[in-house]
């Protein structure tokens, strides 16, 4: 069912493409837009930039014709025919419409003594680990369905985390985090992160993150061992974080409804936003890097929001609760409250649409939705265990070998990790807008007046003033002294305003004002500033 | 309902057999691969620091010379040979490849100034400070013949004597005329014991002389008294004449662009001219810190290469105002003559040392043969480091080359000099009236009359 037959006539649909599609193809793979080259005035570098677009454009082309034909499988779809509504199918209703092989990923794990069960899965969706809270480790490899490892650490266990590929993960136990082989075997101890509680890898740069009950941010370099980074936040014990897949910016959830926004080389975040009135429960950043979703209480009612990460603004607000959020490789949102989980769907304008329901049974507490990579599957940990349902249309039917191989073999791994050693970014490239790398800093809006500028300025401001014909008036008030006095006025007033300019750009400002806003007086001196300084 | 999910058959998407390639599948959805231009800057970084890496551009030294080398020669049909000659009259023919002197052709009395092959490669013409000019017919004999002994070649076919002392020879491309040039600029046909025509403009040495390889009748000279001549065999005087504020040492066309040349010049630049608007410089090149004694362009026409009395050997690209690459070693000395070979790959350097030197063209350029992966890796990796070659980081490792302690301090010193005559001058235009000093380009500045 994965590779398309001549025979299905949606599939056949798909392949065709009209003009039009194809051009949006094309738009997506030429990542912006042209450069504006109207405006240049040397022709050497004109013609060098014309040469690199037109080579921008041919490659675009030539990748949009290839998708055409190197695309060998479908996404997947649930559609309603009639009345049916798509969130009124249970999953045992849609079980029986998929094939054996589909039917059989959708599970329930019952594991009631060592729960409740937190997941993850390797970038690839091949491998899963699953950790229960009383320190239960499963080690499994999801494509065969079989377990490969699972092992007692015998102490809380938070959360866990794949490392650079599924041969080492770490485990947020009580006191540190650890890093286990497959072979369940302890590699290491990571005393500096402390008592941690939610850990994320970021696999581009081969950074562990990790935060701590005293609400302390750690960054450590799993290439070299090396603590990048060790911020404090300052706003508490929280276990909500998310690393944005796009910029690999850490987002953090604080209990006053607060997000912040982390990167290792600031010691203040990066973006502080008030997302809710109340704690933060869950945080979600899309896979396009501009939507970010979070769950948190405002006064009595729950709300998800939906963010637009470009503007800062909330695009969408519903009354929901969630504990946890998850978006999916194609923008579905799962989130989770009590013992249902509901995935939504983008019905247009980031207006998330109810999609699927699933109910666990009555009195499971899922503590984690994530959908697992390149399949239309949901993982769910939950208080007695962990479970997975079918979610159509979630996952990227398409992988990319070199990207991320679901059948990757031991060699194509070794050779993965190799290269991701030689591609590993440094710590500095995280930023919020990754596309800013090797372009040009924009200039500022406001220009500085040069002298001569502001010169000329005040020279024709005082011409000005000159010229202004007074009125005549009556009772001596037109005498030549008078009138005399009143232009001079003029002329100063006309003045003043760029006098200041003037003297800022010369590098002679007013001795008072620079003490007042550039210098940083002692403490003891600063009350009798003018304006106090804070 | 309808309903599918993605299911992947293990069957589909792994190999059958372990002989079989591993299958590979792509999707170049940019949404995949988040991050995209940090990592190719930091594969644009890697490979800028590998460049550097394998950058070992000596290839080897050629000794057997006596005296300075003087002068070379490369034959257009071998590829692996190049002619040399030295100022005690020794002319020598090298296996490039093999790094070996092949001959000698002896004779000369005084130093070699001359060497040239004709187009056809059966004929080589030298000339020298003892008034004769010789050919050797079919030089490459030896070559051929491996059975033969290492040893002298042959007697001259001809040896033709003349009034006056010879700086320079080159062969026409398309017929059997060479041209030498000493006191005067002489043409000669290969069988005939006089020039058949000469040409005389002024009384001072010519230095050099080079044919144009589109337009067979015009040759271009330089001489001492800072002139650079155009010559048109056609006509019965010379065509245009370009003065100069320093002397030229040595011309080269651009055998892809047969109007432009460049010159190498006592000031320490090269000027690259277009012989139908001599009067002013297209590129000025610049970075040699002592006057340049020869330059040769790649058969590409793309870049060329200086030897300089500086002691170093420097590539430029032919519109490029500094050099791409300085090439020096400890034991070069002043270096007379460079020659680009004609696939490009190398370059030969003869210097005062008595050595020949064969360096790569491209500083990192593995040698030898290629895989086709190994070459798409290495055009990739070319390909990021131009796309992010303008970012400070790359752009310092790029540029930065290691120089001997003397050539980078004589170098810092005619910076402040340049700087300083700047300064002065703009200061000069400051305090005079306003359009009373124009401000001359550089490339004009150094040249002065143009005579027709």
């Amino acid at each position: 069912m994965g590779i398309a037959t001549e025979g299905d006539p949606r599939e056949r649909e798909n392949r065709r493409g009209s003009p039009d599609e194809m051009e949006m193809k094309v738009a997506r793979f030429s990542r912006g837009k042209a450069a504006n080259l109207g405006d240049l005035r040397d022709k050497k570098l004109k013609q060098q930039l014309a040469g690199k677009e037109k080579l921008i454009g041919v490659s675009a082309k030539a990748a949009a014709q290839a998708e055409k034909w190197l695309l060998p499988s479908v996404g997947g779809y649930l559609e309603p025919e009639g009345l049916e509504k798509t969130y009124r199918f249970e999953q045992w209703s849609i079980l029986p419409k998929v094939d054996i092989w589909s039917s059989r990923k959708s599970f329930d794990m019952i594991l009631p003594v060592l729960g409740p069960y937190t997941l993850e899965y390797t970038p690839n969706g091949r491998y899963m680990i699953v950790g229960g809270r009383k320190g239960h480790i499963a080690f499994m490899d999801m494509l065969n369905m079989e377990l490969i490892n699972e092992f007692e650490v015998k102490e809380t266990v938070r959360d866990v985390a794949f490392l650079q590929n599924e041969q080492l993960f770490a485990v947020a136990q009580k006191k540190y985090p650890y890093i286990y082989n497959r072979h369940g075997t302890e590699i290491h101890c990571l005393k500096e992160h402390g008592e941690s509680l939610k850990l994320q890898f970021l696999d581009k740069h081969l950074l562990l993150a990790s935060i701590n009950s005293f609400g302390q941010l750690h960054y450590q370099d799993m290439s070299t061992g090396e603590m990048v980074a060790n911020y404090s936040t300052g706003l508490g014990r929280t276990d909500v974080m998310r690393v944005n897949p796009y910029n690999a910016v850490i987002g953090l959830g604080h209990a006053r409804g607060k997000l912040t926004m982390w990167k290792p080389t600031s010691a203040k975040p990066l973006v502080t936003m008030l997302c809710h009135k109340g704690p933060l429960t869950a945080v979600a950043f899309d896979k396009g890097g501009h939507l970010m979703a979070t769950a948190g209480a405002d006064h009595r009612n729950r709300k998800i929001n939906i963010w637009d990460l470009r503007k800062f603004e909330v695009v969408h607000s519903y009354a929901a609760r969630a504990q946890s959020l998850d978006f999916s490789q194609k923008g579905l949102l799962a989130s989770s409250n009590g013992s249902l989980v509901e995935i939504y769907r983008d019905c247009g304008g980031q207006d998330y649409k109810i999609y699927m329901k699933h109910r666990m049974v009555k009195g499971y507490q899922v503590g984690k939705v994530l959908f697992r990579p390149y399949e239309d599957i949901c993982g769910i940990g939950h208080s007695m265990g962990f479970s997975s349902m079918l979610v159509p249309g979630s996952g990227e039917p398409n992988f990319d070998t070199f990207v991320d191989n679901p059948m990757e073999t031991g060699k194509q791994r070794r050779e993965k990790e190799v290269r991701s050693l030689l591609d590993k970014l440094q710590p500095e490239t995280i930023m919020l807008d990754p596309n800013v790398i090797a372009t040009l800093r924009q200039l500022k809006k406001k220009e500085k007046k040069t002298k001569k500028e502001i010169k000329d300025e005040i020279e024709g401001a005082v011409e000005a003033a000159k010229n202004i014909r007074v009125k005549k008036k009556t009772k001596g008030r037109s005498k030549p002294s008078r009138r005399a006095k009143k232009k001079e006025e003029e002329v100063l007033r006309a003045k003043r305003p760029l006098l200041d300019q003037h003297k800022e750009a010369s590098g002679h400002p007013d001795k008072k004002l620079r003490i007042g806003n550039d210098t940083e007086l002692p403490k003891a001196l600063q009350r009798f500033a003018k304006n106090r300084q804070s | 309902m309808r309903v599918k999910v993605i299911s992947r058959s293990t069957d589909d998407f792994t190999r059958e057999r372990s002989q079989d390639l591993q299958k590979v599948f792509r999707n170049y959805d940019p949404a995949l691969r988040s991050q995209e231009k940090a990592v190719e800057y930091t594969r644009a970084l890697n490979a800028a620091k590998l460049e550097k890496i394998f950058a070992r551009p000596f290839i080897g030294a050629m000794d057997g010379h006596i005296d300075a080398v003087s002068c070379m020669a490369k034959n257009m049909n071998y590829v692996k040979a190049m002619f040399s000659g030295s100022m005690d009259g020794d002319i020598r023919l090298w296996d490039i490849a093999a790094r070996k002197t092949v001959c000698q052709f002896p004779g000369h009395q005084g130093a070699v100034r001359g060497l040239a092959t004709s187009t056809d490669g059966d004929l080589l013409i030298s000339c020298g400070v003892d008034c004769t000019v010789r050919l050797w017919k079919d030089p490459m004999r030896k070559m051929m013949n491996t059975d033969d002994a290492i040893g002298d070649a042959s007697q001259p076919s001809a040896v033709y004597t003349w009034k006056h002392a010879f700086w320079g020879v080159d062969h026409q491309w398309d017929r059997n005329v060479f041209a030498t040039v000493g006191a005067q600029v002489d043409i000669w046909d290969h069988n005939r014991s006089e020039p058949i025509n000469t040409f005389e403009w002024g009384k001072d040495t010519v230095l050099s002389v080079r044919f144009n390889p589109g337009e067979p009748d015009v040759l271009l000279t330089s001489s001492s008294d800072r002139s650079l001549t155009l010559f048109d065999l056609r006509m019965s005087s010379p065509a245009r004449k370009l003065i100069m504020k320093t002397r030229c040492n040595s011309v080269c066309w651009n055998p892809r662009e047969p109007m432009n040349f460049t010159a190498a010049n006592e000031d320490t630049n090269c000027y690259s001219f277009d012989s139908r608007k001599l009067n002013e410089a297209k590129v000025v090149h610049k970075g040699h810190v002592s006057a340049v004694m020869d330059v040769d362009y790649n058969p590409t026409g793309r870049e060329f290469v200086t030897g300089s009395y500086d002691r170093t050997v420097r590539i430029f690209n032919y519109n490029g105002d500094h050099s791409r690459e300085i090439y020096h070693t400890k034991r070069m000395q002043r270096v007379f003559c460079v020659k680009y070979t004609y696939d490009g790959t190398y370059l030969v350097s003869g210097s005062d040392d008595t050595n020949l030197r064969l360096w790569k063209s491209k500083a990192s350029e593995q040698l030898g043969v290629i895989l086709p992966r190994e070459r798409k890796k290495q055009e990739y990796q070319d390909a990021v480091v131009e796309r992010y070659g303008h970012l400070a980081e790359i752009r310092r490792i790029v540029k930065h080359k290691h120089l001997p302690k003397p050539i980078y301090k004589a170098g810092k010193i005619r910076r402040a000099m340049i700087e300083a005559e700047s300064r002065k001058e703009e200061r000069r235009r400051a305090h005079s009236a306003p359009g009373s000093r124009t401000m001359q380009p550089f490339r004009k500045r150094r040249l002065i009359t143009e005579v027709e």
